[in-house]
């Protein structure tokens, strides 16, 4: 379906999650972390970086591997996106829904 | 059900059994509750507390034996070397899945906010004290305590 997001209209599931990373941009990132309550920082910024590198090498998440990105430990990451934190984080980025159970 | 239209709120997971199979279960799914925003507290009773035993937890087995699904003759299964056969490669599956040791599973989730919680009564019953225990242990409690951990809406608890 599609939703404009930041002006601009883009393509995301029924989750809400974009289904073409072409699409993002750093305003829309910007609109979807508002709508989550969450205030984009520096840290933040690099861990979106991090985890769609990760997506463009087309690396699964999981929680164990974000502990050892060297970006963040588990309990930063946590403090970061605190309600569902890879969940709400790859939504950010513009990247798919992790689909692990890990 | 009607004030978060039955939305779970909160995981209480109640582990009694400390082969890995039974531990890695509980552990998914305790970190799968935080992964999903749900709070989760774990209870390590009978059996489970090995998994929390810092002596222990890193030398715990698949049970081989009186499980129909390993499929293999419980003879065999009790052989010398079979639990640490099975076991070995079932860590090597989980290695693949990106499934870490029961030690780093246990920092991982306390990480992520779980409350890991041992039984007053089993650590009574096998002479542990807490400090036999994984460092980061949140205490030590009673059924009691445990119950009014849980209390509130959208709670959920489960057995292993």
């Amino acid at each position: 379906m599609e939703k404009t997001i930041a002006q601009k209209t883009v393509q995301v599931n029924e989750e809400g999650y974009l289904t073409n990373f072409a699409e993002w941009n750093k305003e829309i990132g910007e609109e979807l972390a508002k709508e989550n309550n969450i205030t984009l920082t520096p840290k933040h910024w690099e861990l979106i970086n991090y985890i769609q590198n990760e997506f463009k090498n087309e690396v699964p998440l999981t929680i164990r591997k974000i502990g050892k990105s060297g970006v963040v430990d588990i309990k930063e990451f946590y403090a970061l996106f605190p309600v569902g934190p890879l969940k709400t984080a790859t939504k950010i980025a513009g990247i798919p829904k992790p689909v692990g159970c890990i | 059900m009607s004030e978060y239209k039955g939305e779970i709120r909160k995981m209480m997971i109640i582990l009694s059994k400390a082969s890995i199979e039974n531990v890695y279960a509980a552990f998914v799914l305790a970190n799968g509750a935080r992964m999903e925003g749900i709070e989760a507290e774990m209870f390590f009773t009978f059996f489970g507390l090995e998994a929390l035993h810092n002596k222990k937890l890193d030398h715990l087995h698949v049970a081989t034996v009186g499980n129909p699904a390993m499929h293999m003759p419980t003879m065999i299964g009790g052989l010398p070397g079979m639990e640490a056969l099975a076991t070995s490669m079932m860590k090597k599956e989980m290695e693949k899945l990106d499934m870490p040791e029961v030690r780093e599973f246990l920092d991982i989730l306390k990480a992520s906010g779980v409350k890991l919680w041992a039984c007053k009564l089993a650590m009574e019953m096998f002479h542990y004290t807490k400090e036999d225990m994984y460092p980061d242990v949140d205490g030590v409690l009673t059924v009691g305590d445990f119950y009014k951990e849980a209390e509130g809406l959208g709670t959920h608890m489960l057995f292993i």
